[in-house]
């Protein structure tokens, strides 16, 4: 990673043929350090060179990808240990598991219960994306037609469980063209595995024993010229497979270890799905590409898809809500205004209090570049001038017959400078959110 | 292929706090709880020691608080009486320490007393053996009047007390020094201003190892990954040796995720989320296990089946991994 085009210059044949598209070879490598282009452009560039420049240009861990269309996810390409050290790219994918033991109609209603786990909250809808068939009936009849099943009833991307090459062909013949991940090469399978993904374009899951069975098996399929790979210890102790995902993460990253150069896959185990739920959890927290778990209460994958929208969050932007009025309930023209910033945490939070408080309001975020209340204020962009500006201009004198305004405590102070911009009437609110709905109750309670 | 696994050699460790004193140390607990010590990142045992696994602390309040039903229930019974809350914390549900908050002393609500405060201390201090967090009601003002007549109360027993605040530590350290309890020391997720508390408190002589670092959790949805990445960040510090980020942290994880609109929303108006005791009891639990894993060394819950949960995942979590 990072190599500057000088690096790469030096490994270049320098005949400045232009055959490349640039006109010379430093031009060419300048192109290739930018990512522009790429190094089979070259037609002259000798072996040792290639290998060299593809090792040192890749990117520690590979991206690989599940599914086709509106259902691919894309895993791996992780470049850091922490997310504070620049912020985690690719979220976790969570797959669902379902049994090719089931009969019809339990089928039926196990896709039912997935297809349902969509859920609004905070103005973003999350939802699981893979569902992985696991062979447990053991015939391969029963595999492929579980899977036909499960590729025509939901529209989320497909792990293949079966250890059995004959029993996987069978699947791959009904659903190749869904690229599901092939789960698992092991010790035993993995020449036919290989195979089979490779002359179906699939992504392959190999299945080590521990990291250094692993590494060793990696090693040999690549060697097949296979590499569109996610990995698996084969160990499932939570506290071993974390041991393990923060060791093929760190060995990938810190020490550009090839064999761990792609992304993981965890199973949650647990007595219950509740304990699944937490297992799977600490997985998105540390390091799993993929985690599979057959939770599917509503209750349990809500709040893991919620840890994993907030794991790989950006913390290099504030997240932002657009800056217009907002109607919480059924709201009339004699409804309670409230200002708040565009911050989005900040806006939900208040947001969610003025919907406790039963009271139907309107709720102005100003453009505050996605910082908090105090913040803002401290750096001038919730001054009574921006905010009395927003008042005149985003139609709320048009929606509402009174001229009140709740403004958040903390910022009392520009009560005065903001009557006097907006001509409204300034009621100072609570300083915490939290404290909305009783304000609410006791001010607006008709 | 042998595979040589990447083990961090970090230069110092994270700050140990003792919280309780027994008889022989002049208090009246069955035994003390250690916090922090640990050499290496949250439950990674095979790059250094975790000599004191994280703990949990139950939430007792000393007036009825405002809670949702669903976290009041299994109290059902002795919410108006802290004493026996905080027993059938200890006894039912295996809480290691009682966290308990004076609320009644909030000038909006009951306006306790300091004497009627302290007094609430010494009967928790008599039903249960475990050690005790104190906090009081969040009112600057009427917190410097409460907390040093319950520090002066608690004398010997050692208490953790909160919290001090960047503009308003001085009275609540004194507390600290003269009754030689340690202090909670409450940052806005915000490590500068957090590492900046430390250093103002241990200038008024308060040692290091009498120092908690509260950083503000918040709920699951609602910033988590705030005040995990700053937590992240504080163990980082302190494994390179920064004393000013050492201590050990505590989070207050019932009251965040219990504020959660996700925690309260009833099924019949969001049919979408499922069963609403439930998906609390998962929210409490997530927003515990996430800042395990973030590096917390007390986790201050609320609904008994979200402790049982986070306490079995600690356990598995610390069965050895050492390559």
């Amino acid at each position: 990673m990072g190599l500057t085009g000088l690096d790469i210059y030096k490994q270049l044949p320098k005949k400045n043929c232009g055959e490349c598209g640039p006109p010379t070879c430093l031009a060419f490598a300048m192109a290739l350090a930018s990512g522009k282009t790429e190094l089979s452009a070259c037609p002259y560039v000798s072996e040792e060179a290639k290998e060299a420049l593809e090792s040192a240009s890749a990117p520690p861990i590979k991206l690989v990808k599940v599914g086709t269309g509106d259902r691919e996810i894309q895993l791996g390409d992780e470049q850091v240990l922490f997310r504070h050290e620049k912020t985690f790219y690719h979220p976790t994918g969570v797959a669902i598991s379902v049994s090719d033991a089931l009969d019809e109609d339990e089928l039926q209603a196990r896709l039912d219960t997935i297809n349902g786990l969509v859920f609004d909250r905070v103005g973003q809808q999350y939802r699981v994306d893979l569902v992985a068939i696991t062979n447990e009936s053991g015939d391969a009849a029963n595999f492929a037609r579980t899977a036909r099943t499960v590729a025509g009833k939901t529209n989320l991307a497909l792990v293949l469980v079966a250890l059995d090459p004959v029993v996987m062909r069978a699947a791959l013949s009904e659903v190749a063209d869904q690229k599901p991940l092939l789960y698992a090469a092991n010790n035993d399978n993995y020449e036919e595995m290989t195979q089979l993904a490779s002359e179906n374009g699939c992504p392959l899951a190999v299945l080590g024993d521990g990291l250094d069975g692993l590494a060793e098996l990696v090693q040999k399929i690549v060697d097949l010229g296979y590499k569109e790979l996610v990995l698996d210890t084969g160990n499932r102790e939570i506290s071993r497979v974390l041991a393990d995902l923060t060791q093929i993460r760190r060995l990938a990253i810190k020490k550009r270890f090839r064999p761990f150069g792609y992304p993981t896959i965890a199973f949650a185990q647990g007595e219950n799905t509740r304990d699944e739920t937490i297992q799977a959890a600490a997985f998105v927290a540390k390091y799993a590409s993929v985690v599979v778990t057959s939770a599917s209460g509503k209750h349990e994958i809500m709040p893991l898809l919620t840890v994993r929208a907030n794991i790989f969050t950006d913390p290099q932007k504030p997240i932002q809500v657009e800056p217009k009025v907002y109607q919480v309930g059924e709201v009339a023209p004699d409804s309670p205004v409230y200002v708040t910033t565009n911050f989005s945490l900040t806006y939900f939070s208040v947001e969610g209090e003025v919907e406790a408080s039963k009271v139907p309001s309107y709720i102005l975020a100003i453009d505050t570049d996605g910082t908090s209340v105090l913040t803002a204020w401290a750096a001038g962009k919730f001054s009574g001038e921006i905010v009395g500006e927003f008042v005149k201009s985003c139609g709320i004198e048009e929606k509402v017959n009174h001229r009140e305004i709740v403004i958040p405590g903390h910022v009392a102070v520009i009560s005065g400078k903001l009557e006097e911009a907006s001509g409204w009437k300034v009621i100072v609110g609570p300083r915490e959110a939290a404290g909305i709905p009783s304000f609410a109750r006791s001010r607006f309670a008709s | 292929m042998a595979v040589d696994p990447i083990k961090e050699r970090y230069t110092s460790k994270v700050g140990e706090v003792v919280i309780g004193a027994t008889e022989d140390q002049g208090g009246t607990r069955s035994h003390t709880i250690t916090i922090g010590g640990d050499s290496t990142l949250p439950f990674l045992q095979f790059e250094g020691e975790i000599p004191h696994p994280p703990v949990i602390a139950m939430e007792v309040v000393d007036v009825e608080p405002d809670w949702n039903e669903d976290v009041k229930k299994p109290f059902a019974g002795v919410l108006q009486d802290p004493a026996a809350w905080a027993r059938k914390c200890v006894d039912e549900f295996g809480a290691d320490l009682i966290y308990l908050k004076l609320d009644g002393a909030n000038p909006d609500g009951e306006d306790k007393t300091p004497e009627q405060c302290a007094k609430t201390v010494e009967e928790v201090l008599k039903a249960v053996k475990v050690p005790l967090i104190v906090v009081g009601c969040g009112d600057a003002d009427k917190d410097n009047e409460v907390m040093p007549t319950v520090a002066e109360a608690g004398a010997g027993e050692n208490l953790l007390l909160g919290t001090a605040e960047e503009d308003n530590y001085k009275t609540l350290t004194a507390a600290c020094m003269v009754h030689k309890h340690s202090i909670i020391a409450l940052s806005p997720i915000d490590i500068n201003i957090c590492k900046q508390l430390n250093i103002l408190i241990s200038e008024m002589n308060l040692p290091l190892d009498r120092i908690v670092i509260d950083p503000t959790a918040a709920a699951l949805g609602y910033g988590i990954e705030y005040v995990y990445s700053i937590m992240e960040r504080i163990r980082l510090g302190a494994l390179q040796g920064d004393k000013m980020l050492s201590m050990p942290v505590i989070c207050t994880v019932g009251y965040e995720a219990w504020r959660a609109k996700e925690a309260n929303a009833p099924e019949d108006e969001f049919p979408g989320w499922g069963d609403q005791e439930e998906r609390a009891i998962m929210w409490e639990t997530l927003t515990a296990t996430t800042l395990l894993q973030a590096g917390a060394h007390v986790l201050v819950m609320r609904h008994p089946e979200a402790v049982r949960l986070t306490r079995k995942n600690l356990q598995e979590l610390l069965v050895p991994n050492k390559f």
